[in-house]
């Protein structure tokens, strides 16, 4: 049976105005059945308020290989971080 | 008096316990990883519902004056669950038909025992009705998801229902004791929504493309505590700790 069930990701929500974050993955036959799933594997200790599942063959990913096209030239980009700026000491928290 | 509510809340109690108990047999060996978690689940929310009825029980009994005691203390014929919930684990089919047939009485059950005189058993009710409705969710889901599925899972739920059918209309018997109880205003009239409880059942058979079973002869006995063959196994299990090393304490 479990054979033909297809992979769901599960996404949690711990509080609410927190993010979904993505718990991990299960198998389930149907929507339903992927949430309810959801809700006994990963939210049995109290870890969540809301939960989103989404079909696994339904999320379009980047593939590894093009790791070095997409995010290298990221690399040697520093200025795109905001440290080249001299901060008054009256500011606080940045 | 309290003698009398003691019986009763063992006659709620012990539905919880024993069925808990059914479904934690299938721990580590449910169908897939997932339902195996969701039947053990539902099996500790049972239990600790138990774990409030038998405290409470515990403070009106002069020999089992302790949950431990009464839970694993007593002989078969003192145990007062219905027979539907000692039935085994035959197939998965057999613990979704079990669960449903016991959820949705369950469900009517507590919502009705919210309104009971007794303050002590309307604070459990009031815990555990989110329980409860969930677990109904989770069999109807399932019985809809079998009923409605390949022919062979169809075919495997039909079978489950027809074989426990027998033992639905035992819910809903009254002993005299339960009689006082309802007179008392601590007890609820379960003759008040049995024709509620078998149209639910009706309407996610129906959706789920099953046949109600249509026979009306029916098996009793439990809430007498004279069970069926299943149970004496049930309990060498259940009690097997505290008799072998008596008074033991985790």
């Amino acid at each position: 049976m479990k054979k033909n069930w297809p992979l769901w990701e599960v996404f949690v929500r711990s509080k609410n105005g927190l993010e979904h974050r993505h718990f991990g993955s299960l198998h389930a036959a149907d929507a339903e059945m992927a949430l309810e799933n959801a809700r006994d594997v990963y939210t049995r200790r109290n870890e969540g308020v809301s939960i989103w599942v989404v079909e696994s063959k339904n999320i379009t990913a980047s593939n590894p290989e093009n790791n070095g096209e997409l995010f290298e030239p990221a690399q040697n980009k520093i200025y795109r971080h905001p440290t080249f700026y001299d901060l008054p000491d009256e500011v606080k928290h940045m | 008096m309290k003698q009398d509510l003691y019986t009763y809340i063992l006659g709620i109690a012990d539905n919880n316990l024993i069925l808990g108990q059914r479904l934690g047999e299938l721990c580590g060996h449910g169908p897939s990883l997932e339902t195996d978690i969701a039947c053990t689940n539902i099996s500790l929310d049972l239990l600790g519902q138990v774990r409030s009825y038998y405290q409470y029980a515990a403070q009106l009994n002069e020999r089992l004056t302790s949950e431990d005691q009464i839970a694993f203390m007593r002989t078969e014929r003192e145990y007062l669950n219905v027979l539907l919930v000692e039935q085994p684990n035959t197939n998965f089919a057999y613990t979704i038909a079990r669960q449903f047939l016991y959820d949705i009485f369950h469900k009517l059950f507590i919502q009705n025992l919210q309104n009971s005189t007794d303050q002590t058993l309307v604070a459990i009710a009031n815990k555990a009705i989110k329980e409860v409705s969930y677990h109904q969710r989770f069999s109807s889901d399932w019985i809809v998801r079998l009923g409605d599925g390949t022919d062979e899972s169809h075919e495997k739920i039909q079978t489950a229902i027809d074989d426990l059918w027998t033992y639905t209309n035992e819910l809903f018997q009254l002993t005299p004791n339960d009689e006082q109880m309802i007179k008392a205003g601590k007890g609820v009239n379960t003759a008040l929504f049995k024709d509620t409880y078998y149209a639910q059942i009706n309407s996610i058979l129906n959706e789920a493309t099953l046949a109600t079973p249509q026979s009306k002869w029916f098996q009793k006995g439990g809430k007498e505590g004279i069970h069926t063959e299943h149970m004496g196994y049930i309990l060498s299990d259940l009690q097997y700790m505290q008799r072998t090393y008596p008074n033991m304490e985790w």
